[in-house]
């Protein structure tokens, strides 16, 4: 059977297997975002702290992925079988880029603009909210767009512990040796990460000042 | 709350006051970047405080609006040590002026002149007036300069609204850490002029921090010379040049080798 056959005659399957996959990639982002966003606040003058969160977000990136879904099934409460597993894995593995650049737009800011901030009076979170996180946030928002696309890739593995997705796909291929089946899976996800990562770098275009 | 500083400070005859300030980082050398300086800044004033770089000027400046607390002596603004002052009272009523201006790159002109009324909760009309206001006096059109955001200004038009920033809130005391330093020699001299004749008209008490005795002798009504964190000399402008000390005469060899000085 040819890819574009296969394609066609099983496009509602391929659609359905699409939006559960973005749906875990984009549960996986929102709770990334909303983990690395404040840690990297946290951390910007705590250099005790910084060393153990970034030395921890590195240390999940270099875990392969298969190992660490496979790792996380017998935990309680967040492992075991299933979806729930597969965006624990995939925060962890989002982590580092959000969290590294969040740290790293806060520091590369002018600190004349920060010693002017402080000098007219501002308070402490002022600064945060009206100065520092608006001037951070396009170098922040690469860090989620390098994130999307990392998650998108390896969200096909989380497959393999049944939580869906085009991975489905992709592993059903490798099991039949059929090229039609794990191009079903894979053109679709390179497209979500290319739409992805696109929409994301136009989104950091407009937010950048200079 | 600029207007309780102003009251209190038309009270008392010093506006500034360093007693027995010293300072020293908080390094391991605990090295001491002030010693035992003791000052009066009066009430509409323009004392400049000139030095080399590392000669404890910017520091002294920063003492003032407690960027820095003293760590022997007292710093006492408007008769109170800026150590018993909230820390963002005090600033909200000090204008604080610095080399490249530290303009907020994501806001246009007018939101980075109407900050600090902004954070004392001013009326929207009367904020927006001020800043139409604070533009003409530093020499730029309101209609034409208001939208811009900094990238889009000459380093001399960023310095000016720096200026008018600075101004804004109209604090009693302004505080100036080498405004002009990083201009064009031509613009320079012409925000030089332009601010002189300003900060007269003004009659705010002004510390003004520069390496260059030209700028001094030029701006100030008074002039202080530091060496290595210490006073080493005070005189009016007229005077200055005639004090017997080694480092004045370094300062005064360095106004005769700059090609084309006339003074």
């Amino acid at each position: 059977m040819s890819p574009v056959h296969f394609f066609v005659t099983h496009w509602s399957e391929i659609l359905g297997a699409t939006l559960e996959h973005m749906t875990l990639v984009v549960i996986a982002m929102l709770i990334a975002i909303a983990i690395g966003v404040p840690l990297g606040m946290l951390i910007v003058r705590r250099p005790a702290p910084r060393s153990i969160a970034m030395a921890l977000a590195s240390v999940f990136q270099t875990i392969p992925s298969l190992a660490l879904f496979g790792f996380l099934i017998p935990i309680p409460f967040l492992g075991g079988i299933g979806k729930r597993t597969a965006v624990v894995a995939l925060v962890l593995y989002a982590l580092l880029p959000i969290l590294r650049n969040t740290y790293v737009g806060l520091t590369g800011i002018d600190p004349a603009v920060l010693e002017a901030a402080e000098a007219m009076g501002m308070t402490p979170s002022q600064i945060l909210l009206r100065v520092q996180l608006p001037l951070a946030l396009s170098v922040i928002l690469a860090g989620i767009r390098t994130a999307t696309v990392i998650t998108i890739g390896v969200a096909t593995i989380a497959a393999a512990i049944g939580a869906g997705g085009l991975g489905t796909f992709i592993f059903r291929g490798v099991a039949m040796v059929s090229d039609a089946v794990i191009l079903a899976g894979a053109v679709p996800a390179a497209a979500l990460a290319l739409l992805a990562d696109g929409f994301l770098a136009l989104l950091e275009r407009r937010l950048r000042v200079s | 709350m600029s207007t309780e500083m102003n009251a209190k400070i038309e009270q008392n005859q010093a506006a500034i006051r360093f007693s027995g300030v010293s300072y020293r980082l908080n390094d391991v050398a605990h090295r001491q970047i002030l010693r035992n300086i003791s000052l009066d800044i009066h009430t509409a004033e323009v004392l400049v405080l000139l030095g080399r770089s590392g000669s404890g000027k910017t520091t002294l400046l920063r003492l003032v609006n407690r960027l820095l607390l003293p760590s022997d002596g007292r710093v006492t603004v408007a008769g109170r040590p800026t150590s018993d002052w909230d820390a963002i009272q005090l600033r909200r009523g000090i204008g604080y002026v610095i080399q490249e201006a530290g303009l907020f790159p994501h806001f246009t002109v007018a939101q980075n002149i109407s900050l600090v009324p902004g954070l004392l909760g001013w009326p929207t009309e009367r904020i927006a007036a001020r800043v139409s206001e604070m533009l003409r006096l530093v020499g730029l059109e309101p209609r034409e300069f208001s939208g811009r955001l900094p990238r889009e200004l000459s380093g001399g038009q960023r310095q000016r609204v720096g200026v008018a920033r600075a101004l804004a809130a109209d604090p009693p005391i302004l505080l100036m850490d080498e405004p002009f330093g990083a201009l064009d020699p031509v613009t320079r001299a012409e925000l030089q002029r332009e601010f002189g004749a300003l900060a007269k008209r003004l009659g705010k008490t002004i510390v003004f921090v520069t390496h260059d005795l030209r700028e001094a002798l030029l701006l100030g009504s008074r002039i202080v010379l530091l060496q290595s964190g210490q006073i080493v000399a005070a005189a009016p402008p007229r005077e200055f040049l005639r004090i017997d000390h080694p480092e004045v005469r370094a300062f005064a060899a360095s106004l005769l080798a700059a090609p084309g000085a006339p003074l």
